[in-house]
């Protein structure tokens, strides 16, 4: 199992990571290595089997729908690169 | 030279007043001064340190004990500490001062204890060897030319150097456990729901657990203890108490069943390895333990599912570094769209991005089924494996790691290569279940060999009364690395 660059560059635009045109055969390269070992999982006889999404396996719990915390906003907003009046700034998105 | 006691003694010290809080806190600050070219910590906060063991010696004056009264520890950086630089090794959060107290933190502040700092680790804890970290690679204090293991490599470095008398850890796939092997430790991944995951800054939220790094059985079920119990913040939390580890420290061995799976024992894992877990096994034997065979057929298939799983968990974690909200931020960014993609690609390391990658397209559309509903089929064939195991036997026992700790550099060209040194933990996380590594004794080289134990869920008690027994028996864990 291998990818191709062009797949790399569609995943890395899905997740919103750029990836440089001279990392993209080092990339490629990586994520080929690990399709591979993934491929292993073809050897495991999984017919009729339901998925397990959580170790579990129960329903998570459910709670009173009531307020549980107070407003943190500001020092939320302390890590925050650029704020201005409690609201996150961001390059223009609307012309 | 009161950094040679284990956890436990030192907090009975403490309480018996043959030493202060702040005398203590003082020697082990000065041993992570003295000892930083280790790199085990990325941060040290003296003076808070100093200001809690004053405290903790006022309490300790009026004979009011919590567990942990005076007792100095260090967390993973991977811990949400309020005030406190928490930067999960990442460039990502290198200036991430968190708002609050993951619950763990908060619970071992509340036990008493002194933190002295943060400790290293691998990137967002994806890592074998803890050669991911933004913060450089941690020495193993065994050979320091060495890996200490990963991702917690930074806790165990500094408890096997006495850094510290105990750590907290995470383990998503083994990373409490390989480095606990690597660096001759007592290092438990509880039950997939034991310890709160809230604030625990997340990697792969089915996997992930957080849990003790410590020098001796007793004292991991001292922290685990204080660590461990419901929390209303984290969905998937347990009620459950902790009553079952009091009682599990005083089990007996007699008639107790060690199931020792073939896939566990194969030609290759390292002879020195294998070697010293049959004689440990063999000590267990002699003690009253019997050992029966038993299967973990599909146990192979651990690591490929591990790696679609994990990564595919931690591709939808970390979309929250958007480098709007928090975290590092691009200034090389016009709109939106290279906003996002320049912030990552300059906050997150390179193992990071290829574990975002892999899932991200394991996720994408037309793959789904082929390999995540794949992957998430595996998993349950392999807790039903674990369960028809733990059908004829009360623990499962293996190599915690196929090889004692690998060289620095040795693994860090070819991923695949650094995946399989989890072949024998990540199973156990994949079905929630609990897992401690022991020290067995030492290889050729002087280097450190881990016995791993794995649990029926919940049966933390039972793990860690079979490693007190051991140790009562042996003396692998009170071995000292060279030097400190």
């Amino acid at each position: 199992m291998s990818i191709s660059e062009k797949d790399v560059v569609r995943v890395a635009h899905l997740a919103r990571i750029r990836v440089a045109p001279d990392e993209l055969g080092r990339y490629q390269a990586g994520l080929s290595d690990i399709l591979a070992l993934v491929a292993q999982m073809q050897d495991c006889d999984t017919d009729g089997v339901e998925p397990m999404a959580h170790p579990q396996d129960i329903a998570l719990r459910l709670r009173e729908d009531t307020v549980t915390e107070a407003d943190q906003r500001s020092s939320l907003q302390q890590g925050a690169p650029q704020v201005e009046n409690g609201l996150y700034l961001v390059p223009r998105v609307i012309e | 030279m009161p950094h040679r006691h284990n956890l436990t003694t030192l907090r009975d010290m403490l309480r018996r007043r043959e030493i202060s809080s702040t005398e203590l806190t003082h020697h082990f600050l000065e041993r992570i001064d003295r000892h930083s070219d280790l790199n085990a910590f990325i941060t040290v906060d003296e003076e808070g340190a100093l200001a809690a063991a004053q405290q903790a010696d006022k309490h300790l004056a009026r004979d009011e004990h919590a567990p942990l009264t005076g007792v100095p520890l260090a967390h993973k950086d991977i811990f949400c500490t309020q005030g406190l630089l928490t930067s999960c090794g990442s460039k990502m959060l290198r200036n991430f001062i968190s708002p609050y107290d993951a619950t763990v933190v908060e619970r071992l502040a509340k036990a008493g204890s002194v933190l002295v700092g943060k400790t290293n680790m691998d990137e967002f804890a994806m890592g074998s060897s803890n050669e991911t970290s933004h913060f450089g690679p941690v020495h193993n204090p065994w050979d320091l030319q060495r890996v200490p293991g990963g991702s917690s490599g930074g806790s165990a470095a500094a408890v096997a150097s006495r850094l510290v008398p105990g750590a907290t850890g995470t383990d998503t796939g083994g990373s409490i456990r390989q480095p606990a092997a690597f660096c001759g430790l007592t290092g438990l991944k509880p039950s997939y729901g034991r310890v709160s995951r809230y604030g625990m800054i997340a990697f792969a939220s089915s996997l992930d657990q957080g849990g003790p790094l410590a020098l001796s059985a007793e004292d991991a079920a001292l922290l685990l203890q204080c660590m461990a119990g419901f929390d209303s913040r984290d969905s998937t939390s347990i009620a459950r108490d902790t009553a079952d580890i009091d009682e599990g420290l005083k089990i007996n061995l007699h008639g107790l069943r060690l199931g020792l799976p073939a896939e566990f024992f194969d030609e290759s894992i390292d002879n020195a390895v294998l070697t010293r877990v049959r004689e440990a096994l063999g000590i267990f034997e002699r003690l009253g333990a019997t050992l029966v065979d038993v299967a973990l057929p599909n146990s192979a298939a651990g690591i490929p599912c591990y790696y679609v799983i994990a990564p595919a968990e931690a591709s939808s974690n970390l979309s929250r570094f958007d480098g709007v909200r928090f975290g590092h931020r691009s200034d090389q960014a016009s709109d939106l769209l290279t906003l996002y993609e320049n912030s990552r690609a300059e906050g997150f390391g390179e193992e990071v991005k290829r574990r975002i990658l892999i899932g991200t397209y394991a996720l994408s559309a037309g793959y789904y089924d082929a390999y995540y509903l794949k992957a998430q089929k595996i998993r349950r064939v392999i807790a039903q494996d674990f369960s028809k195991a733990f059908e004829q036997c009360d623990i499962i026992v293996g190599p915690t790691a196929p090889t004692t700790a690998f060289s620095l550099g040795e693994k860090t060209q070819d991923p695949v290569a650094m995946y399989l040194n989890d072949i024998f933990t990540n199973t156990v996380n994949l079905a929630g279940l609990p897992g401690l590594s022991i020290p067995a004794g030492l290889d050729e080289a002087g280097l450190p060999v881990g016995l791993q134990l794995i649990g029926q869920f919940m049966d933390e008690g039972r793990l860690l009364g079979a490693a007190h027994r051991f140790q009562q028996a042996t003396d692998w864990h009170q071995l000292v690395p060279k030097g400190f």
